[in-house]
């Protein structure tokens, strides 16, 4: 609007032509309205949803349910399932996250050198990692065979005696863990991906300072790779908390609880002890647990991420 | 001399990583094709004689896994339109339109990323139940065509907003809306993220299994490819049936591995996007 224009009439002409302006400003609502009815709807309802369910003793069969209070809570504590299926879950996490991470590294450190053949190596790595976890799980039981697997047959050619991988409490969830390195191809890609934006002059200007390729390693890659590190380990807990599949189908949560981690024995509260408010009380827990793991991981991270 | 040490040990050490990436599908796909007496044989076979291909042709007997597959594939096609679509039309107006309010739904799209799925599973067995959808395919079809999936529009908006804004104005100036803009400029521009989004959205639907199993799989007729193969491994007295068991499993992971081979391009170049800091 010009000056000249006196200041009553500039203000009605300014609002008739900013409202059809302001509404085309708001267009990207409009973009954006699929996802945030799916948003309300199959994430926000159902999550606030979880922390008044796990108050109540609904079923799941019945349309009707009581309030309780914290009782289911009170319940978990004494459940001695419950801190079973937990600490099978901390043990799992504990070991196949760090492990995986570590063992990822290396692969990726040695496929970035300068090799012939890389793609096809590469590929070779992250093959596995397409493969359909309930396709994957069915298979690797039959590599776990006590008798006839070829796990236990590749051992036996080198004098080791056969071990029972699935069914003897000392092993199961050490074959899961096993099970979980076959497919850290996704985390070997991401960390080549990081190891690409490594400045190459840095690692020049360490060899004219006489570095060795450890030192070279210890002060210039494993720093700058921090945030990569960091980004792996907070999805490697999340995922690995949840982990059901490779168990459910496996094992289903033997010999003897041993591999009855917190989702599957939240699951068979829910849909086979038909005890969805209990069930509910377990998946608030794990929601807390996740968000304060995480947490922790945030805060520690000031200490050891080094952002350029 | 030490140089060429170092190098042969190198490629040891990843030829023979390799092979034990290998051999757990290798020695599915050799049981898949034997026989119950060669299964039997000890030491174990590689190389099957004679080659039982009437076990891929005798699971379709056992359990219907022409219906299995059908299924399966309503989901994929659901999850492919909900990625490609509108997935990509809300990262379009995540990435390049301006409104009020669009950090605060922007975070709120991020969070559902680090949410875990499992609180969500039982309030939505609930919701389902109470307006019918369990047992149909609508719990796994909808939100996946309402464009539920945040990655999928993380990693559209990422690729979206290095696309030059110069290409988005131009063409408004010659006269397209933002419809046009997303359709002509920006999804032709974003081939690469756009086939690493199918690609993903393939795998995930054809992966899944909790949901298949929790919201639909009281229904024989609605089973998919992995509630059927979980059907399959619990059947009584299993241990006989591991031939079957591993065709069954090949046929789940055949097709993952064709497409595979045909896109690894843009698989590898989706997941070092994923990596990149957002």
């Amino acid at each position: 609007m010009s000056a000249k224009v006196p200041a009553a009439a500039g203000h009605v002409a300014a609002r008739r032509t900013s409202l059809p302006r302001r509404l085309h400003r708001l267009r990207g609502w409009l973009f954006i309205s699929p996802w945030l009815i799916a948003f309300a709807v199959f994430d926000f309802i159902p999550t606030a949803a979880a922390f008044v369910l796990s108050l109540t003793n609904w079923s799941g069969i019945s349309g009707r349910f009581e309030y309780v209070a914290l009782d289911n809570y009170r319940e978990l504590l004494e459940d001695r399932l419950f801190w079973k299926s937990l600490w099978n879950t901390v043990y799992y996490t504990f070991i196949s996250v760090p492990l995986g991470l570590a063992v990822a590294f290396v692969l990726a450190l040695l496929l970035n050198s300068r090799i012939r053949g890389q793609t096809v190596y590469r590929t070779l790595y992250y093959l596995p990692s397409v493969v359909p976890t309930v396709a994957a799980s069915v298979v690797w039981l039959w590599i776990f065979d006590t008798r006839r697997g070829i796990l236990n047959y590749l051992l036996g050619l080198v004098g080791i005696p056969p071990i029972h991988w699935l069914t003897s409490p000392q092993w199961s969830k050490n074959a899961l863990i096993i099970m979980s390195l076959w497919t850290i191809g996704g985390t070997v890609l991401i960390y080549l991906a990081g190891l690409q934006d490594i400045p190459q002059e840095l690692y020049e200007a360490a060899e004219v300072d006489g570095a060795n390729t450890f030192q070279k390693i210890t002060r210039i890659t494993i720093p700058l790779m921090t945030p990569t590190i960091f980004f792996n380990l907070v999805i490697g807990i999340i995922g690995s908390f949840q982990v059901f599949n490779v168990a459910f189908i496996t094992t289903g949560g033997g010999p003897v609880n041993s591999t009855l981690f917190y989702m599957l024995y939240l699951y068979n509260n829910a849909f086979s002890y038909f005890r969805m408010g209990y069930a509910s009380a377990m998946a608030v827990i794990l929601f807390l647990l996740v968000l304060v793991l995480t947490i922790c991981v945030y805060r520690s991270s000031g200490r050891w991420v080094h952002y350029a | 001399m030490w140089r060429w040490l170092e190098r042969s040990c190198l490629y040891l050490i990843l030829s023979a990583g390799s092979v034990v990436m290998l051999i757990p599908l290798l020695w599915a796909l050799s049981t898949s094709l034997k026989t119950l007496d060669q299964i039997n044989a000890w030491p174990p076979r590689w190389i099957p004689d004679p080659i039982a291909w009437s076990n891929y042709v005798d699971i379709f007997n056992k359990l219907p896994f022409g219906r299995y597959l059908l299924n399966t594939a309503v989901i994929v096609a659901a999850s492919e339109v909900g990625a490609l679509i509108t997935c990509s039309l809300v990262a379009y107006g995540f990435a390049k339109l301006d409104f009020p309010g669009r950090e605060v739904a922007f975070i709120l799209l991020l969070s559902t990323l680090m949410m875990p799925y499992v609180v969500r599973l039982i309030p939505l067995f609930l919701i389902y139940s109470q307006i019918g959808w369990i047992n149909t395919f609508l719990p796994l079809t909808v939100p996946e065509l309402l464009g539920r999936n945040a990655f999928f529009i993380f990693l559209l908006r990422q690729f979206f907003r290095g696309i030059p804004q110069e290409l988005s104005d131009a063409a408004r100036i010659d006269g397209c809306g933002d419809l046009g803009i997303w359709w002509r400029i920006m999804l032709p521009l974003s081939k690469p993220v756009l086939a690493a989004v199918a690609i993903f959205a393939f795998q995930s639907a054809w992966d899944d299994f909790l949901g298949p199993l929790v919201y639909m799989g009281g229904n024989p007729e609605l089973r998919t490819l992995a509630v059927g193969l979980y059907i399959l491994r619990n059947v009584p007295g299993q241990l006989p049936m591991i031939h079957y068991l591993m065709a069954a499993s090949m046929l789940m992971i055949l097709p993952v591995l064709a497409m595979f081979a045909l896109s690894q391009r843009f698989i590898i170049q989706g997941i070092t996007l994923t990596g990149l800091k957002g």
